[in-house]
């Protein structure tokens, strides 16, 4: 029962774009931690501020 | 599950929606249920969904699931990531559902609830959710390219030019057709004009909560945030019940207009993240939520519609807006059935989202039923109020008189029946001082929710349920507004940054500014028309809106089909070929009525001449002597519009028919831009091998 509540938690937050920053950390370990003088992944703040520019730049509402 | 039981089912599916589309499209009793309604649609866009859709992504298309998508290929973790399909889903969903469905159907309802049922379920299933679905695919084929941009390359330059050009106009008058529905709900409205103007200081304070104090929470933030929208509801009760409050937040038409295009100017200047990203946050859930709760109440409560199937009005001769039922219920009704800003957004965020192409017709098909189901709830909640009731509210003052007692004989005299005294109880069960002449559709629709929610969830608390009602309508309608002036700004910006490259720059302020401005100009100058407009401008801006995104959707679906063609896919270039031919016929003779018809409460030219001769024979009385210059000047210049969105619209016709001839002539043409095939490494290895 708890492992039900647990998964659709899970996927209101994925849903809501809540994990978004979790994600991205999961990406930036898997792509881009390995190199030599790898970037050190973005702080939430910075990485919500950009996430956010990203989505209000261009074409994405509609009537 | 056994093959022959699936047949069963969808057998059983078929003759469920072909009973209650027949029971629908036959009745002409007292009142049907809503239930027939959610049957044929659900039926229908099962049908569609399961066979049609499917078809169309196997055959036509040849969706390649073993294909790497943009997604996969151009991964940066920020806008080009491979997303699980249910967030695509509510991404595209929530980008393509705006108030569009909500006013559309409400506006249509004025020939009764037969045609624009029929074409709600007929032109999402065959039109509206092909084109979406088919832009999604070639869009995702080419790198996630624009709608502009794939019109440059496969058609030629002009069609990339027509969709930018067609993209920003269409904003103008979008909002300011939004913006005026906005007004007439609050138009001395202490409740409803302190309840919308408390959002912006709640997003603002969401805003702050999200960008410093706990960054990244989008749940905690809008669950604050949709908590204090609901405390704003009731507050706004108490601020109507105080005497000296009430003063404050009591205002006309005009007066608001000037405060929402005050609003409009300043929230596209403030950064995204203080006004804009949490309002469109909290217009998100608020939607959803409320979506849902009505999907629910109306399950629940089962209501009935009284609206009759057809009405009179069908000859043209409508309060809400002129025009026959030919061509002008398809014009009216875009976002629900054919809605040509859904191709920019189905090639704008969604296809860098896309993890596989198996999604596409999930994500594609699959939105625009969902829209087209919203479209569907609006118009129940529109058509159970009493025919009388309905068009007491959405008749103007210029049709049937400004006094409620000349209003109710007109209403009368057209056989619907209502009195005075039912509308004074009605507006003072919603909280309302008076509820006549409330046009464009969202107060209706608002008192429409309101009577379903308070009969399935509890009947004292009409007032609420009503403004609750309309804080929805308006959080979403004033964050398109904000989220259009600022797409419009940008545009704008790319445009001019072709002349002078400083403004191009999205970050100057002074860039900003200026054109900021001059969008805000744009739009406010028709939302000032359409306010002082005694006809009630829904008139005037609705049809011009329509034609505008059904010329876009001509614009998306000739693009679709030249691909097609140029595929070597011509006996399947049908699927947009006809609802491009039917989209053509329905927007060329609705502006061509809209230019040339003699009818003034049709043609643009005919009721500016009507004006000029009454104002220089001295028949108009002095405050409509005084505003009739700027309104003969604007219906001089929507006549225009109209004729610049045929002249568009035929020119990328006759490009795609031109590539078309090419290629069966076996001319050389712009080659086909799709990006070559990679081999997806997300899929599983046995499929690659």
């Amino acid at each position: 029962m708890l492992k039900k509540i647990q998964h659709l938690w899970h996927i209101v937050r994925r849903l809501t774009g809540d994990d978004a920053y979790e994600v991205y950390l999961k990406h930036h370990l898997e792509f881009h931690a390995a190199t030599i003088d790898a970037p050190p992944p973005l702080s939430r703040k910075d990485f919500f501020k950009l996430w956010q520019e990203g989505k209000w730049k261009g074409i994405k509402r509609c009537c | 599950m056994h093959k022959n039981f699936k047949i069963i089912i969808w057998i059983i599916v078929l003759a469920l929606g072909i009973s209650a589309v027949c029971a629908i499209a036959l009745n002409r009793g007292e009142s049907i249920s809503a239930m027939w309604f959610i049957a044929a649609a659900g039926c229908v866009y099962a049908i569609a969904y399961r066979f049609y859709a499917a078809w169309i992504a196997a055959s036509v298309l040849v969706v390649d699931e073993t294909r790497a998508t943009p997604a996969e290929r151009l991964d940066n973790g920020r806008d080009f990531m491979p997303t699980n399909k249910w967030v695509v889903f509510g991404h595209h969903f929530a980008a393509i559902a705006g108030p569009g469905p909500l006013i559309g159907p409400t506006l249509a309802a004025q020939f009764g609830y037969l045609p624009g049922t029929l074409w709600i379920l007929i032109g999402a299933v065959l039109g509206g959710a092909v084109q979406d679905m088919v832009t999604l695919f070639f869009s995702t084929r080419r790198n996630a390219r624009s709608l502009g941009q794939m019109a440059r390359d496969e058609i030629g330059p002009i069609g990339g030019a027509a969709a930018l050009i067609g993209t920003f106009l269409i904003m103008i008058i979008l909002i300011a057709v939004l913006g005026l529905v906005v007004v007439n709900a609050m138009k001395h409205s202490p409740w409803a004009t302190s309840t919308v103007a408390a959002t912006i200081p709640i997003a603002m304070l969401v805003g702050v909560y999200m960008r410093n104090f706990r960054p990244g929470r989008v749940l905690e933030a809008s669950l604050l945030g949709v908590a204090l929208l609901l405390l704003a509801v009731v507050g706004g009760g108490w601020i109507n019940h105080s005497q000296a409050l009430r003063g404050l937040f009591d205002y006309d038409g005009l007066s608001l207009a000037w405060m929402i295009i005050a609003y409009g100017f300043a929230a596209a200047v403030m950064p995204v993240w203080l006004l804009l990203a949490p309002r469109d946050y909290l217009s998100t859930f608020v939607k959803l939520g409320t979506v849902i709760l009505l999907a629910i109440a109306i399950i629940i409560l089962q209501p009935q519609i009284h609206m009759p199937a057809l009405t009179q009005f069908t000859d043209g001769t409508g309060p809400i807006f002129g025009g026959k039922l030919f061509p002008f219920v398809f014009i009216t009704i875009a976002c629900g059935a054919i809605s040509g800003f859904h191709a920019l957004i189905a090639s704008g965020t969604t296809p860098k989202l896309l993890g596989n192409e198996r999604d596409i017709r999930m994500i594609g098909y699959g939105a625009m039923l969902l829209e087209s189901f919203v479209a569907i709830m609006a118009m129940i909640a529109a058509t159970v109020l009493e025919p009388g009731v309905f068009f007491a509210i959405n008749s103007p003052a210029g049709v049937v008189g400004k006094e409620a007692v000349d209003a109710i004989a007109k209403i009368n005299s057209w056989g619907f029946a209502v009195t005075v005294e039912q509308m004074n109880q009605l507006a003072q069960d919603m909280g309302e001082s008076s509820l006549f002449a409330r046009t464009g559709g969202a107060p209706s629709l608002a008192v429409g929710m309101a009577s379903i929610f308070g009969s399935a969830f509890g009947k004292g608390m009409l007032a609420i349920w009503y403004h609750f009602a309309i804080m929805f309508e308006a959080i979403f309608i004033l964050t398109t507004l904000d989220a259009g002036t600022r797409v419009g700004r940008f545009m704008l910006q790319d445009m001019l940054g072709n002349i002078w490259p400083k403004i191009g720059q999205t970050s100057w302020m002074p860039s900003v500014i200026l054109t900021s401005g001059l969008v805000v100009s744009g739009w406010g100058y028709f939302l000032y028309i359409g306010v002082i407009d005694p006809n009630g401008g829904v008139n005037i801006l609705w049809p011009l809106f329509g034609i505008a995104n059904q010329m876009l959707a001509a614009i998306a679906l000739c693009v679709a089909t030249g691909i097609l063609v140029k595929s070597g896919k011509l006996k399947y270039a049908w699927i947009t070929g006809v609802p491009l031919v039917w989209l053509i016929i329905v927007t060329s003779t609705a502006a061509w009525q809209k230019i040339f018809s003699e009818d003034i409460r049709v043609g643009f030219f005919a009721a500016a001449n009507d004006l000029a001769t009454k104002l220089a024979a001295g028949a108009l009385p002095p405050e409509k002597a005084a505003v009739a210059p700027q309104l003969i000047f604007n219906q001089q210049l929507d006549a225009y519009l109209t004729m610049f969105f045929v002249v568009v619209l035929w020119v990328v016709i006759t490009d795609m028919l031109y590539v078309t001839y090419k290629y069966l002539a076996g001319k050389p043409l712009l080659p086909l831009t799709e990006v070559a095939h990679e081999p997806s490494r997300l899929v599983e290895n046995w499929v690659r091998d």
